[in-house]
């Protein structure tokens, strides 16, 4: 597993958050799961493991919101920072070179969950 | 010069100044223009809204582009304290400059010696065109958005952008609520410009990333 540096930003997310069930620097994985119908999370991040960069804020779930529900309770969405060793392994054009994604709470689990 | 086309060169299918005709857009309406007119002529028959806010909302968008982040970046070189605020809040502080956000959030990323951002959005074209306006056609791409994410350093040189090595690049791919605008680094040798000849550097693709601003 290829792990990124990330220097959380020294402020606090400008969006009300509950504060959710991760912070800054935690090592995450995506869920590997597939939601019928609209989803928000990518493909090619599904399975791989990165770190919370920083917390952006509640937000109302775009699965629920696809279909005119409210969303609501809004879950926690991160920005998820990952390698690109970790993503695409060897066919990484430079390992070091990193992505940064937005991930709702409900799509991530800590990197030691079985 | 190129309209300076001599007399005997006719080429087939050109205008009298040498260019290509282009096709007159005859073809049937597609599904979705269909729908787009019946949902928006029904919406006025109804008087949920009118032809002229259609229209207002249409000039609004078209009146957006992309000398408005210009200016936002132009000001964050100038002033650290604005800079502080754009990086913590970017909506706040473009609301500061008298933008109106109109719910778009924003989170200004800035280029350093050590990191290059470049921002793509895989699954649609979320792009921040409230501060920007419309994106370029290229961005929404298939290419662009499949390739930005696994080779950007092969991208970005196609762009005409060659970083170093030592340059760790950092992709932000718009995956939900928030919209990405990078920060360039000023360049060198723009000490003592004001504002507005700053801005007159800073274009629309060095706000994605895919270029850095040039004194010229």
């Amino acid at each position: 597993m290829s792990l990124p540096e990330v220097t959380p930003p020294p402020f606090a997310p400008p969006y009300p958050t509950r504060g959710g069930r991760f912070a800054p620097k935690d090592t995450v994985r995506v869920k590997k799961g597939a939601a019928p119908g609209h989803m928000r999370t990518p493909f090619y991040l599904r399975g791989r493991t990165g770190r919370i960069e920083r917390i952006c804020g509640d937000f109302p779930n775009p699965e629920e919101l696809a279909y005119r529900r409210d969303g609501r309770p809004a879950p926690t969405l991160y920005r998820v920072r990952f390698t690109m060793a970790e993503v695409w392994g060897d066919g990484a054009e430079r390992p070091a070179d990193t992505i940064d994604a937005e991930i709702f709470e409900h799509w991530l689990e800590a990197a030691d969950a079985p | 010069m190129p309209h300076d086309h001599h007399d005997h060169f006719h080429h087939e299918g050109m205008s009298p100044s040498g260019h290509p005709y282009r096709p007159d857009n005859d073809q049937p309406l597609t599904y979705w223009q269909r729908m787009e007119i019946a949902v928006r002529e029904l919406l006025v028959e109804k008087g949920v809204t009118t032809a002229a806010e259609i229209n207002a909302q249409i000039a609004k968008m078209d009146a957006r582009n992309p000398a408005m982040g210009a200016a936002v970046v132009a000001r964050a070189w100038d002033d650290p304290a604005f800079k502080a605020r754009l990086l913590a809040d970017g909506t706040a502080a473009i609301e500061e400059m008298g933008i109106e956000p109109d719910g778009l959030k924003l989170v200004v990323v800035e280029n350093t010696a050590e990191v290059h951002n470049v921002v793509v959005c895989t699954l649609c074209s979320c792009y921040p065109r409230n501060l920007l306006g419309l994106p370029p056609d290229w961005y929404k791409t298939r290419a662009y958005r499949s390739r930005t994410v696994k080779q950007p350093r092969a991208v970005l040189k196609e762009f005409g952008l060659d970083l170093p090595e030592d340059i760790r690049v950092q992709v932000h791919d718009s995956t939900a609520d928030m919209r990405y605008m990078v920060l360039p680094r000023r360049p060198e040798g723009t000490e003592g410009w004001d504002r507005e000849r700053l801005a007159g550097i800073v274009s629309r693709d060095c706000m994605i990333g895919v270029a850095v601003p040039q004194p010229s």
